[in-house]
């Protein structure tokens, strides 16, 4: 038995921080205040390899495994948020789904660059009216000739309006099947396509340096080839690349309450009330030992997860324990910044010190990629409840 | 194909700045810590020789000389690309100054060219902890080889090798044949991280150990008691003092410029 990552990870967790606190963490801050998506950052970190990690050597990845996905997006989460779910959606959400699914030729066309961080793709599940709900999707692809014709509209997509988005896969409804559900495939969407627009980006409470856009499609044509896989398959698929995407969002989870944890600990060292450090009083001091606690359950949860996955188990345990680690990793995270907000005092709310940073970004953890509700359906389903 | 040439990079474990760290002995300055690494100078030179590597027919050997843990500076440099490693580990070796080091690696440069050649040999610029600069002329001395040092930019045209060296006053050109031994600076490029690919593909090159018998040296030849400059004494820096705080009542300009003249500021 061994609860131990390889030397290897160890080692590649040693780079990715080295490179995290020299090219992220000095910048953070301001690509925050400044709502800045730092394009040359996603150029370094291609060349790192970050978003090439599970992707075969034939398209420039190394072959790697989940867990080294893990490793990269904990370390790059733990100075920022923001890059960590770029670094995230782009591997989960942009290359899995044309990895797993894609023809040779979807993925000869799109996945050098993407796995280059020269090029970033979207995933474009949720609407207007479908969110937690994903299957109730309302764009339509109707095949006239040799191209899909898209109509409708995509709500809060993740790197989908970058300088350098080469396309977003979206699900649509392409057909009805007998019993008059909707048929939902897959599309891939270049961007530029004339009647796809990107929206202007939200205004958010977190995440200020992740590229989020709706979307709009009227009357959007693309080739009949950029169908994804087999029609009809869109809604397994997404349900399918979901499930490794929430252990990564765990793993970013614990990225954050990494970070918590280590400020928090330097902070009740250093900051003096009532002529002692604030660590001496238990009333902190317990609240640090807590965020220790959430730590390393979160991160046993996600690696476990993420070995489940590697290790070829079957489906339905993958799927189980991603939606644990999530849940859990996800929930420990919005607390952990709050206390670390907390044992910072007033600092905490100051824009100053990165606490109140993560404090804002933590919270859509909780929601982004599955709600926590959402996760304890799965999992009450996974342990076969009834429930609806 | 013809044989590819053969670089060999002469790299340091050296403590991390970063550290905790001591001094090993009463009677020298190598320095002790939990944590080393290859050190940041020695980066640029086995940046240097991969992307040569890269422009086709160089092949990358690092070598290193110092204890067990020195092999961390071996792996960092094959996680970054480099294809073999040599380790030239050796109790007797503790202790040893520069000019033991230089005998040293003489040594094992001839070891290597016997067994397949040595078409450049590329140091850093200095050490990152002793920080002397002397290996590289030393290593030439002995060799007999041309020394070029400083380079700020590389290029290697058939038997040539030919560098750019930036002075405040000039900046030089020099040329030299290969084989030679060049050191080069930390404007010479931007070193790269390992990648996962790189960390996983590290596990499998070879790295060779040498001893100081397989290189054919008497370890009375080396170590501190064979050293030329011995260490007499190494004391802490004394902590900082408080500070002089002048309180300016009209004559603090004439009390800054009293102090700055005392302490040989101005
Ligand atoms: C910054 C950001 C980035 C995002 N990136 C992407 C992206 O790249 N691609 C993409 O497709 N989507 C993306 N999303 C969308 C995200 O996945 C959805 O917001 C999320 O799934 C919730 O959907 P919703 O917002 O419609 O909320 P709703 O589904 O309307 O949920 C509202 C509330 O009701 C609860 N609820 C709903 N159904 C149930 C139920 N059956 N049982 C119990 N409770 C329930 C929810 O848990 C939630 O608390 C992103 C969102 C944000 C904010």
């Amino acid at each position: 038995m061994s609860f131990a990552l390889s030397e290897e990870h160890e080692a590649f967790r040693a780079v990715v921080r080295e490179f995290a606190e020299a090219e992220i963490a000095p910048h953070a801050a301001r690509w925050d205040r400044e709502h800045h998506f730092p394009v040359e950052v996603v150029a370094r970190m291609g060349e790192l390899g970050l978003f090439g990690l599970t992707a075969p050597e034939r398209f420039g990845g190394s072959g790697g495994d989940l867990a080294s996905l893990c490793v990269a997006i904990e370390e790059i989460g733990r100075v920022d948020q923001s890059m960590g779910i770029t670094l995230e959606a782009a591997v989960g959400l942009g290359i899995n789904p044309i990895l797993r699914f894609g023809t040779e030729a979807q993925q000869q066309r799109w996945l050098p660059d993407l796995v280059a961080g020269r090029a970033l793709a979207g995933f474009g599940l949720t609407e207007p009216e479908a969110g937690s709900d994903a299957g109730a999707t309302r764009t339509r692809a109707v095949l006239e000739a040799d191209e899909w014709v898209i109509d409708g509209a995509k709500q809060f997509i993740t790197n989908s309006g970058s300088a350098i988005t080469s396309c977003v896969t979206i699900t649509a409804r392409t057909g009805e099947l007998p019993d008059a559900s909707p048929e939902i495939s897959a599309i891939i969407v270049p961007s530029g396509t004339p009647g796809f627009t990107v929206e202007p980006a939200y205004d958010k409470l977190g995440w200020h340096a992740s590229d989020t856009h709706p979307l709009t499609f009227a009357g959007a044509r693309v080739p009949v080839g950029n169908l994804l896989g087999e029609r009809g398959k869109g809604f397994s698929q997404f349900l399918a690349t979901l499930d490794d995407g929430r252990i990564a969002i765990a793993a970013l989870a614990v990225g954050a309450i990494a970070a918590c944890l280590e400020m928090s600990v330097r902070y009740a060292g250093e900051r003096v009330a009532f002529g002692v450090p604030i660590g001496t009083k238990q009333g902190v001091a317990f609240q640090v030992a807590d965020l220790h606690v959430m730590l390393e359950s979160s991160r046993l949860l996600t690696y476990r997860a993420a070995w489940l996955r590697d290790s070829g188990r079957p489906r339905a345990e993958v799927k189980q324990a991603a939606a644990v680690a999530k849940l859990h990793a996800t929930t420990c995270a919005v607390s952990a910044t709050r206390v670390a907000t907390q044992v910072f005092g007033g600092y905490g709310f100051i824009e100053d010190y990165p606490v109140a940073r993560f404090y804002r970004d933590a919270k859509i953890l909780e929601i982004g990629e599955g709600t926590s509700e959402v996760q304890r359906v799965l999992i009450a389903r996974g342990l076969g409840l009834p429930v609806e | 194909m013809a044989e590819p040439r053969r670089v060999l990079v002469l790299v340091k474990y050296v403590p991390d700045a970063a550290g905790e760290r001591s001094f090993a002995d009463a009677d020298s300055t190598t320095v002790r810590t939990t944590e080393g690494l290859l050190s940041e100078l020695d980066e640029y030179a086995v940046e240097e020789a991969l992307s040569l590597a890269e422009s086709g027919g160089w092949e990358v050997t690092v070598a290193t000389m110092g204890p067990e843990q020195a092999g961390a500076a071996i792996r960092k440099a094959l996680q970054m690309g480099a294809d073999a490693g040599i380790h030239i580990s050796d109790e007797a070796l503790h202790g040893t100054d520069a000019l033991g080091t230089s005998a040293v690696l003489a040594a094992a440069v001839r070891k290597f060219s016997d067994e397949g050649g040595c078409d450049l040999l590329l140091c850093g610029m200095a050490s990152t902890d002793a920080g002397m600069s002397v290996i590289p002329a030393m290593l030439a001395e002995r060799l007999g080889l041309p020394q070029v040092s400083f380079a700020s930019q590389l290029s290697v045209e058939g038997d040539t090798v030919r560098i750019r060296r930036d002075s405040e006053t000039a900046t030089e050109t020099i040329e030299s044949r290969l084989p030679a031994v060049v050191s080069v600076t930390d404007q010479i490029n931007e070193p790269r991280y390992p990648s996962f690919k790189g960390i996983m593909a590290a596990k499998k090159k070879p790295v060779t150990t040498w001893s100081l018998a397989d290189l054919g040296i008497e370890p009375a030849e080396v170590g501190l008691a064979a050293s030329w400059s011995p260490v007499t004494e190494v004391s802490k820096r004394p902590p900082r003092g408080q500070g002089t705080i002048i309180t300016d009542d009209g004559e603090g300009g004439v009390a800054l410029a009293e102090f700055l003249a005392a302490e040989k500021f101005i």
